[in-house]
């Protein structure tokens, strides 16, 4: 049997490394905020990791605030910005499309890419937005938003700028200042830590707004006990996803292979976002088929992990927003795939993949 | 030789290599179904629809426990090690089902949406996704039989248990879909059901049963028409049958032909201190008629949309038929018309038979099939006049 994870934007498989670092420090006993040996000992590992992470996006360690992943970092900007006027693109992560916070939506072309026409509209308003949140690569198409001229164009406004680099951090060599943004998010799991953690990086002199208060911890901006071993992890994993970006990029060779194969098997087939630059791993694939719905579950059955989209938290299908926005229409007949692949992948599984999407769309495709 | 034996779903392959998809409520019938065919070495997909948002639609007691549903159905279907999916049906219910439901009311008739959800989202939609997967049969926790005949046809009989049998609900299931069908509680009583559930340590096994129609919690379905259909609450008169005006109601929903409580007319008692039930409801005019129970008494129904699953000639036949979920069946001879209607002369007449409700035959323990109650008639008393 056939058993595939090809849903490396959901989360990817730990690194070695950052594995054999959280179960040797997960055995040790010590709270980071601790003023003993043991809470020094674990604030340690807590610096280390935010060492680490500070190198590769050319920041000072003290400008990175670590707390339990994306939906947390995403959700203390917005609601930090709540009551002024905030512009978010309509493609971004349900932790900013349904935090809770009112914003406006910029439109994104066809493509994928947000429409910076239309941005500058909006900026141009006679009240300039306090906030503008972009994501730097989109979960489910892969599609790359051009960050540095939405900063600049921001911040010639007034405006600070967030953005949020899940999908990118560990694919694409960027650094906050690189990308001229103020906050930037990121997660442990999408490159190889573990659930749970992850950071919000900010500019030097700039604050994180609080969201988890109480405790002091992470110098006041993120109250609670450091998740000492994850961080760790997560120090660890970013450490070697960075250090073998070139290799990521070479993604992109099977990327093209299976869209160009599943491409000639049915004019039912397109991909979305190709004509747009995308990070190497992602293939957004929408079908015009009777039995769309089902599709998931086929190739699930079939021992191959995909995904519809964004893996929805009720585990149900339907169309998403993102898709919804790029254009495509809401019916019955369409579904979307995401194909995503990650550092794990080989050249076998590739082909493997090849021969399953063969079976099914033989199967779902044939009228 | 082995591969050459029957399984126990009537596929001439192992376990293993049979593809069933369970249709999975959530509740302990069908749970155990899945978990038992699991156990077999089948080849098990559990499926679960969302059929409407739990949370909105009946934001009230009660509406937590079908959102459990699918959490119980997964809870199953992770414990046991099979595959399970929920599938967003919400919009395919809503057109198929509720609208129906709500429609059938303002037309003074009394629905039965578990039939409607089982002829169009089950045994339609889900079936072919069923099929799309690739699977040999589907099966349901229903309590019915399917039994092949010595020619090889499958058909559709009451389940051993009478006081769970489902087949009232399951007469418009096509020969089609029943071929691709199985029922493996059909020959249980629930008894024995539960003491699966609890080998099986199922999460749902105390589970109570479930009494509502699934999206009308606390059998409030008015609110539910209302809901869909604000102007339902049209008020009108209520009339006896010597056309007298009795009162006025608050909107035909509130009522049902034979009927007898809560009409709203103090008392409701003839002059012979007989209790008035409702005789029919007019939509149009939104008149309400009572009258003593001898008024309700009918011996013809008509029906319409019939399914039949016995192949057999247009000759009347003797059948017995059960015009309502929860009485016994009575014997009747049974006209089948070529238009897909027919016509039912009950050997006595009965009481309170409601236009919408389903009039299902049965040959001995065999479900012939059925058709929905449009009209019904007294023939006696037109001979008599």
């Amino acid at each position: 049997m056939t058993n595939l994870f090809f849903d490396h934007n959901a989360t990817t498989p730990i690194r070695p490394k950052a594995f054999d670092l959280a179960t040797s420090i997960m055995s040790e006993v010590g709270n980071a905020a601790s003023v003993h040996s043991f809470g020094r000992q674990a604030n340690k590992h807590v610096e280390t990791a935010r060492r680490q992470i500070g190198e590769i996006l050319n920041v000072d360690a003290q400008q990175i605030i670590f707390n339990s992943g994306a939906t947390e970092g995403n959700n203390t900007i917005l609601k930090g910005f709540a009551g002024q006027r905030i512009l978010i693109s309509s493609i971004e992560h349900p932790s900013i499309m349904e935090c809770g916070v009112a914003a406006e939506k910029i439109p994104v072309q066809q493509n994928g890419v947000i429409d910076l026409d239309a941005l500058q509209e909006m900026l141009n308003h006679p009240t300039p937005p306090a906030l503008v949140s972009v994501m730097m690569v989109n979960n489910e198409t892969g599609v790359i938003q051009p960050i540095q001229e939405i900063a600049r164009m921001a911040k010639a406004v007034g405006a600070l700028v967030h953005c949020d680099a899940v999908q990118a951090f560990g694919r694409l060599p960027i650094t906050r200042e690189s990308l001229g943004v103020d906050f930037m998010t990121i997660s442990a799991h999408k490159i190889g830590g573990t659930h749970g953690v992850g950071a919000l990086v900010c500019a030097a002199g700039l604050q994180v707004p609080r969201l988890v208060q109480g405790g002091g911890q992470e110098r006041r901006q993120r109250g609670g006990t450091v998740n000492v071993a994850g961080i760790a992890a997560f120090g660890a994993a970013a450490v070697d996803a960075c250090s073998v970006l070139d290799d990521y990029q070479k993604l992109s060779i099977w990327r093209d292979r299976i869209e160009s194969h599943i491409r000639k098997t049915s004019n039912r087939v397109r991909i979305l976002g190709q004509e747009a630059p995308r990070v190497a791993n992602t293939s957004m694939v929408i079908v015009d088929s009777k039995s769309g719905e089902t599709l998931l579950m086929a190739f699930d059955l079939e021992g191959v992990a995909l995904s519809a989209g964004s893996a929805c938290s009720s585990g149900s299908t339907k169309l998403s927003y993102t898709l919804t926005a790029m254009g495509i229409e809401s019916s019955p007949q369409i579904a979307s795939l995401r194909v995503s692949l990650g550092h794990t992948t080989t050249e076998k599984e590739v082909e493997q993949f090849i021969a399953v999407w063969d079976k099914v769309s033989a199967r779902l495709f044939k009228d | 030789m082995m591969s050459k034996q029957i399984n126990s779903l009537g596929f001439a392959k192992p376990p293993a290599e049979t593809r069933v998809v369970v249709a999975m409520s959530g509740g302990v019938d069908s749970s155990v179904a899945a978990a038992l065919l699991h156990e077999q070495g089948y080849d098990v997909v559990g499926i679960t629809l969302q059929l409407y948002d739990y949370g909105d639609a009946i934001a009230k007691k009660g509406a937590c426990c079908a959102g459990k549903d699918i959490y119980d159905a997964k809870r199953v279907a992770e414990e046991r090690g099979f595959p399970h999916y929920v599938l967003n049906y919400e919009s395919n219910f809503r057109q198929s089902v509720i609208e129906d439901f709500v429609e059938s009311y303002l037309k003074g008739e009394t629905p039965i949406p578990c039939v409607k959800c089982n002829q169009t989202v089950k045994f339609k939609d889900l079936l072919q996704v069923a099929r799309d997967l690739d699977a040999d049969c589907m099966v349901t926790g229903h309590y019915i039989q399917r039994i092949v005949n010595e020619d090889g046809i499958a058909e559709l009989h009451r389940a051993t248990d009478a006081g769970k049998d489902q087949s009232y609900f399951l007469f418009a299931t096509t020969q089609e879909q029943l071929d691709f069908l199985r029922f493996p509680l059909g020959g249980w009583t629930k008894d024995i059901t539960r003491q699966h559930a609890e080998r099986l340590g199922l999460v749902n096994a105390d589970k109570p049963d479930s009494q509502d129609i699934c999206f009308v919690p606390n059998g409030d379905y008015a609110s539910v028409v209302k809901k869909i259909a604000p102007h339902a609450e049209q008020p009108g008169q209520i009339i006896h049958l010597d056309g007298r005006v009795l009162g006025t109601h608050q909107g035909i929903i509130h009522y049902t032909v034979g009927q007898r409580k809560g009409l709203g007319i103090g008392g409701g008692f003839t002059e012979n201190n007989e209790p008035l039930y409702v005789v029919a409801v007019d939509a149009e005019s939104a008149k309400v008629l009572v009258g003593p129970k001898e008024a309700l008494a009918r011996d013809v129904v008509r029906l319409k949309s019939c399914n039949w699953l016995d192949h057999s000639s247009d000759a009347p036949i003797c059948v017995e038929v059960k015009l309502r979920s929860m009485t016994r069946a009575v014997t009747a001879t049974l006209t089948r018309h070529e238009d897909g209607s027919a016509t039912l002369v009950l050997d006595t007449p009965q009481y309170g038979i409601s236009p919408g409700q389903a009039a299902v035959c049965y040959k001995d323990q065999r479900v012939i099939g059925g058709g929905w109650i449009i009209s019904t008639e007294l023939c006696s008393m037109a001979k008599a006049a």
